[in-house]
């Protein structure tokens, strides 16, 4: 099964610098929106407990780019099924759980990629790491592995719906709101009441405290312990529905 | 392989009723029938991704249902639609499903290499798929489904939507494969395809064979080719069956239908002059002369009465996801 998932990973990865536009596209999106929140609203907004707002704001960005990031994997899902191609993989003598672990790891590889730019960009506009750099790589690695689960939900998207257009419009119909309704961009504290009672419980929120509080020499408390079980528990529940439904996926 | 009562439906439609057959080692099955006949579930069936609601099919005597594993080991699907990674050139996509199939890097990479030559892809090989045309295409597709040398080979339909020149080569490169002893079965619309490539024939109609035979029992009980005349004035129509009739075999019969004349021949072009001058001597004007082969309608009309298709509980084929 190891050897199928690391084909399948190279499958998709070798593609990747084939079409640099789709890596741009990528990048495009948090680069302005680092571009514009810091340099246009960033100095009307004052977070406490952080010197500058960059400090504030490129956690929430990073864990934006990595949850966008995994809209990768439903596209590629739902292109594979368009072409057939996942019929003929269905014939193979494959370990056929290796289809999607396969493409969900590639696509971790990707979003690896993207998020070391990001970091890079986010250095250019005046982010530091205030804390140690174990605490920086596991804020990094917290929000990797949250982008991963979240390639999972979007791999069950991928396998439900019939076109590659379907599926970028279904994931941002969840992603905007869960990462607009949270602490992305600013302190929930401000939203009216069922919009903060939506952010307190958005993992989205966890994860993106957790990191920025790792990034700034904070002790992430609860968040920490809080948004590893959202990563793991959205892995292990998508991760099995989306092997589920590959299985049966027309064999009904 | 063989497949006994094989039974399938889909919510209203019964896709499967009762199919049965048999390819013996190293010949080529045709399954010919019309759009929705149930062709391509029959194959789906046979290469583990569907399972049937009743009935059996074994590949190499080992069950599909019950040891789909054993049986991926030992076919090739080429599908209906391409099932090639367009962002891969063609030496990769071999390579990838080389992989897949465990025959290990350097195996994957030699057979890839072998393939290509076989395809005539040499020269395309690393070039990135989303170039190459449809009879490229179709070419590696099949390559990929002979990377681990399958025992049974599925060929569904694979000269649909080719252009005559491609349907041709494609029509060389089958028979050169099937010339090597592999097991074949294929499916196809087209007569003149099961005719040139199969050993036997299944005629499958609304899930089931409705006749089964060699290329040339069938094309007997089908009906053989017929010249075809459109006289200019419906009312020469009659002097026209009257000056054919000389040139009918003992049996035959000319028939007319409004201004068109038909003439059926054994075998033979060469009538197709002769029919001229006997028109030109009666002094009979003619828009058309055509030469007809018998055609998927003309062996439903023969065999069923009424013609292909349009059987009324049938659906049109729905694009699958
Ligand atoms: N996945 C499916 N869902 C519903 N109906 C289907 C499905 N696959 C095939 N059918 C129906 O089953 C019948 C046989 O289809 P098919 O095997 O594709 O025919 P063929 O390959 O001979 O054209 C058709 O009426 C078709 O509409
Ligand atoms: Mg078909």
């Amino acid at each position: 099964m190891l050897r199928d998932t690391w084909t399948e990973a190279t499958r998709n990865l070798r593609v990747v610098p084939r079409s640099p536009d789709l890596m741009i596209f990528a990048l495009v999106q948090p680069v302005m929106f680092v571009l514009l929140f810091v340099y246009v609203f960033g100095g009307s907004i004052e977070i406490p407990g952080f010197a500058t707002y960059q400090q504030y704001l490129l956690p929430g960005i990073f864990a934006q780019t990595v949850l966008f990031g995994s809209g990768f994997t439903g596209a590629g899902v739902a292109e594979d099924m368009q072409k057939g191609l996942i019929e003929r993989l269905r014939s193979l003598p494959m370990s056929q759980s290796a289809v999607l672990i396969g493409r969900t790891v590639s696509d971790l590889v990707r979003n690896t990629v993207t998020f070391a730019v990001m970091l890079l960009v986010g250095f250019f506009v005046g982010f530091r790491f205030e804390g140690s750099i174990p605490a920086a790589v596991a804020a990094s690695a917290l929000l990797l592995g949250f982008g991963y689960a979240f390639s999972w939900i979007m791999a069950l998207i991928g396998l439900s719906v019939s076109s590659v257009e379907t599926v970028n419009s279904a994931g941002f119909v969840w992603m905007f709101p869960i990462t607009f309704v949270s602490s992305t961009f600013v302190d929930p504290s401000t939203f009216p009441t069922p919009l903060r009672w939506f952010a307190d419980i958005n993992p989205f929120t966890a994860a993106t405290n957790a990191s920025r509080a790792l990034y700034n020499g904070y002790s992430p408390g609860r968040d920490l312990l809080l948004s590893i079980g959202w990563a793991i528990g959205i892995s292990v529940v998508f991760g099995y529905l989306a092997n589920r439904r590959f299985a049966r996926a027309n064999r009904t | 392989m063989e497949t006994i009562g094989l039974a399938k439906r889909f919510k209203d439609v019964e896709a499967l009723r009762g199919l049965d057959l048999v390819i013996a080692e190293a010949t080529v099955l045709g399954v010919l029938g019309p759009n929705g006949a149930g062709k391509t579930t029959a194959v789906r069936i046979l290469t583990t991704l569907l399972r049937p609601d009743g009935g059996r099919a074994f590949v190499d005597g080992i069950d599909v249902v019950a040891e789909p594993h054993r049986v991926r080991a030992r076919i090739g699907l080429t599908g209906q639609d391409a099932a090639v990674d367009e962002r891969l050139t063609g030496r990769e996509n071999l390579d990838y499903v080389g992989r897949l199939h465990h025959l290990g890097p350097r195996m994957s990479r030699q057979r890839a290499g072998e393939l290509l030559d076989q395809f005539d892809l040499a020269d395309a090989g690393d070039r990135v798929v989303k170039g190459y045309s449809g009879g490229m295409r179709r070419r590696l597709d099949i390559a990929m489904s002979l990377v681990a040398r399958p025992s049974v080979l599925f060929l569904d339909e694979p000269t649909t939507g080719l252009d005559p020149r491609s349907r041709l080569a494609m029509w060389d490169l089958i028979a050169d494969l099937v010339a090597e002893g592999t097991t074949t079965l294929l499916t196809t619309q087209n007569l003149e395809e099961a005719d040139r490539l199969a050993d036997r024939i299944a005629v499958i109609n609304r899930g089931s064979v409705i006749a089964e035979g060699g290329p040339d029992e069938l094309k007997q009980r089908m009906g053989g080719s017929r010249i075809e005349i459109e006289v200019r004035d419906p009312a020469d129509a009659d002097g026209a069956v009257e000056a054919l009739w000389p040139l009918c075999a003992e049996g035959c019969r000319v028939r007319r239908q409004g201004r068109v004349v038909t003439l059926p021949v054994t075998d033979g072009a060469q009538l197709v002059p002769e029919v001229v001058r006997a028109m030109d001597a009666a002094g009979i004007a003619i828009d058309d002369v055509a030469m007809r082969r018998p055609t998927l309608d003309d062996v439903f009309l023969n065999l069923t009465g009424h013609r292909a298709d349009e059987a009324q509980d049938q659906a049109p084929e729905p694009a699958r996801p």
